[in-house]
């Protein structure tokens, strides 16, 4: 154990921040992030699966046998998906139908299996955690932030106030789909160059 | 909806890559080599068509007449993995060619989000048997489609000299976002 605690958890703010670095879990990245709202309620909602799955499989990381592995760990993702599912669908109605079929799929979200994998099966339960935790809070950050440009820029607005006053023509290919890769890789490119220097 | 409004439809308009952002993961991962591009969508046609009817049959089948609809999640992905297995297992008997083709694409599946994507869009859409195999097919025709021609491009690319901060992933997403525009294009077709 070299790194402590604030280490494993800040790593996954800046360091290993996930949809930049690693290029994983690109899928909601991409789907949900129209506005600004949608990328906060899809990166909270991933942020409690993950918390809770590397809560539960570094606690039974001694027992889990490491032929079948993988399979457990689907599993146990697969519950706490179905978990933050019926909790959404209580109450968090209108969120859950905007998200759609995106919540289901954060079983098969590269992030959360990988966390699984590198760091939940080898380390301690408190470590795990705060992984988990950092990681799910760098994801919802990625997401919030490029749910905010294509929000303002697609639409003008900022949860429902408008930003630009009257004159402006709202860029609409922001909010579509192929504006969600063009401002992806765009953002990909500031933070390289940003982190080269 | 007619059949040929789904063909359409699932292999242009709603393109599960470009459209509806499922599988970026494989896509953006294995379209470097039009070998491994090849490979990948030979085997996700393969595995989505055979899981996207299971699935199908499973929910009418079991979930829906013994109230289990909310098990739906977790039901899915054991028949995805599963099948994946024996999809592993029946070729390395029968078809060891298609077997080596495949190769590592084949287990990476189980994690593709269009499978079990596309899956779960058929069960919300509550498409018919026949339906579900029409969009099914739809879609893994699509993602190959998508996931060749972006091959494809990202191979002269390498050719090119791209700015250093804009190399690699990051040109790949803005050329995928190019891509996306064209298949974007034939919105008016239906």
């Amino acid at each position: 154990m070299a790194k402590t605690l604030t280490q494993e958890f800040t790593k996954g703010l800046w360091e290993e921040i996930a949809p930049f670095r690693l290029v994983l879990g690109l899928c909601p990245v991409l789907g949900v992030t129209t506005t600004m709202e949608n990328g906060i309620g899809m990166g909270l909602a991933t942020t409690f699966v993950l918390v809770c799955s590397n809560f539960l499989i570094a606690s039974l990381r001694n027992i889990i046998p490491s032929k079948v592995r993988i399979a457990c760990f689907i599993i146990i993702i697969a519950t706490f998906v179905v978990v933050t599912e019926l909790l959404m669908q209580a109450y968090a109605y209108p969120l859950f139908l905007k998200l759609g079929v995106f919540i289901p799929l954060i079983v098969v979200n590269c992030i959360v299996l990988g966390r699984a994998e590198a760091f939940a099966s080898k380390n301690n339960i408190i470590l795990s955690i705060a992984d988990g935790l950092g990681i799910g809070i760098g994801f919802t950050l990625s997401l919030a932030t490029l749910g905010a440009i294509r929000e303002i820029l697609g639409t003008g607005k900022f949860f429902g106030a408008a930003v630009f006053g009257p004159s402006y023509e709202p860029f609409t290919f922001m909010v579509q789909a192929p504006g969600a890769f063009v401002c992806l890789g765009l953002m990909l490119c500031i933070m390289n160059l940003v982190g080269s220097k | 909806m007619g059949y040929m409004e789904i063909i359409i439809g699932g292999i242009f308009v709603n393109n599960i890559l470009l459209a509806q952002f499922l599988g970026n993961c494989p896509f953006l991962g294995t379209s470097k080599k039009m070998e491994t591009a090849v490979g990948m969508a030979m085997a996700v046609v393969f595995v989505l068509v055979l899981a996207g009817v299971i699935t199908w049959l499973i929910y009418a089948v079991f979930l829906v007449p013994y109230n289990l609809v909310y098990m739906r999640t977790i039901a899915f992905i054991l028949v995805i993995a599963a099948l994946v297995q024996f999809v592993e297992m029946f070729l390395k008997k029968s078809i060891p060619a298609l077997y080596a083709g495949l190769g590592i694409f084949l287990p990476l599946i189980t994690t593709n989000c269009a499978v079990l994507g596309a899956c779960i869009l058929n069960i919300d859409k509550e498409l018919s048997f026949m339906k579900t195999l029409v969009q099914s097919i739809a879609y893994a025709v699509g993602f190959g489609l998508a996931l060749i021609l972006f091959a494809g491009v990202r191979e002269r690319i390498i050719l090119a000299r791209v700015p250093k901060p804009l190399q690699d992933t990051s040109i790949g997403l803005v050329t995928a976002g190019i891509l996306s525009l064209t298949f974007y294009a034939f919105k008016g077709m239906i």
